[in-house]
């Protein structure tokens, strides 16, 4: 595997709107533009020397609403060279769009599915996003820190 | 009924309640229906091992609705599977019984707080019998719900059926 800095001269290569580089989180990320997170994806996916080959798992938080901003953490590990990385994207809360990843690797489907159905997070050119794990005619967000759930679901109480 | 202790040697005649004998039979023979949803399904599993050996009461899962007697609802009971287990309830024939496994279906368990996805209660949906406490129940536990509830079908009766009792009430207060 490359050094750490190659790795980050390629990142901060394929980003136009600049880019940070978390040293202290376990796997080190870069906090990068959602503008550039296909390209930065791509070039990590296609590079022989990084060849990201796994999307590991796509995650998103919400950082309240005092913050009124969301994060999409991506985590991606190289297999022949086992090494892993992190991208994280932020969004604003009231506008939380990124693009999807699922033309790079197939695996980000569910993943973003997953926090489409629990964060609200909207993957543009997903090719198919509904929810994933909540029942279709669900209300709501319920991971986002705002949530209030319905009083009934279907006529069953939902309250303890 | 205490067949076993008595005279056989009567003409091949025993003499019984009828009410006894089918509550009897019903409770020799209550088929549970294989059906798991969460962790309390492997101890349900566990029970039906040769260790707890589930069929020396006469029991053993059935993989379907349509023939079974007894629904298990063994693990936490979410909104989305709610619409599954009621269908699967109205599928199983009369005389049916319902036993609540476990706290997640008692009462929601873990999650009566902050699970916005968990049925606080699978009575919430559709009676239950006999609830078995725990998290999870051990077999032994489980086992003490299937005493319980044989001890309930011993003291039913033809004369008073309790599922006809609770749909005439309901046309009660439709009408």
């Amino acid at each position: 595997m490359p050094e750490f800095d190659q790795l980050v001269s390629i990142v901060t290569g394929a980003c136009a709107h600049g880019c940070t580089v978390e040293q202290h989180s376990t796997p080190k990320a870069f906090r990068i533009q959602a503008a550039d997170l296909l390209n930065v994806c791509y070039q990590l996916q296609q590079n022989p020397s990084t060849y990201f080959d796994m999307l590991v798992n796509v995650t998103g938080v919400d950082n309240g609403v005092e913050k009124g901003t969301m994060d999409v953490i991506y985590h991606l590990s190289s297999i022949p060279y086992n090494f892993q990385v992190a991208l994280m994207v932020t969004v604003a809360r009231d506008h939380a769009e990124v693009e999807s990843v699922t033309h790079i690797w197939k695996a980000a489907n569910w993943h973003e599915r997953e926090a489409y159905d629990l964060l609200g997070i909207k993957f543009l050119n997903h090719p198919d996003l509904r929810r994933i794990l909540l029942p279709a005619d669900w209300k709501g967000h319920p991971l986002r820190k705002d949530y209030t759930h319905e009083e009934y679901y279907r006529g069953i109480k939902i309250e303890y | 009924m205490g067949l076993h202790d008595q005279n056989f040697e009567s003409g091949g005649v025993i003499i019984t309640k009828l009410d006894d004998l089918i509550n009897w039979a019903r409770l020799s023979s209550m088929f549970p229906m294989t059906f798991g949803i969460a962790c309390c399904a492997f101890e349900f599993m566990a029970t039906g091992t040769s260790v707890y050996d589930m069929d020396r009461f006469g029991m053993a899962p059935f993989a379907s609705p349509r023939q079974s007697d007894v629904m298990i609802v063994a693990g936490t009971v979410t909104f989305k599977m709610a619409d599954r287990i009621k269908r699967l309830y109205e599928q199983m024939p009369e005389p049916r019984y319902v036993v609540s496994m476990g706290s997640c279906s008692n009462c929601g368990g873990p999650y009566w707080q902050h699970g916005y996805h968990v049925v606080k209660g699978v009575d919430r949906i559709i009676p239950v019998d006999v609830y078995v406490p725990g998290c999870p129940p051990r077999p032994e536990a489980l086992i003490g719900g299937f005493l319980k509830l044989q001890e309930k079908i011993r003291s039913e009766s033809l004369m008073a059926p309790a599922a006809l009792e609770r749909l005439m009430k309901k046309n009660k207060a439709h009408a």
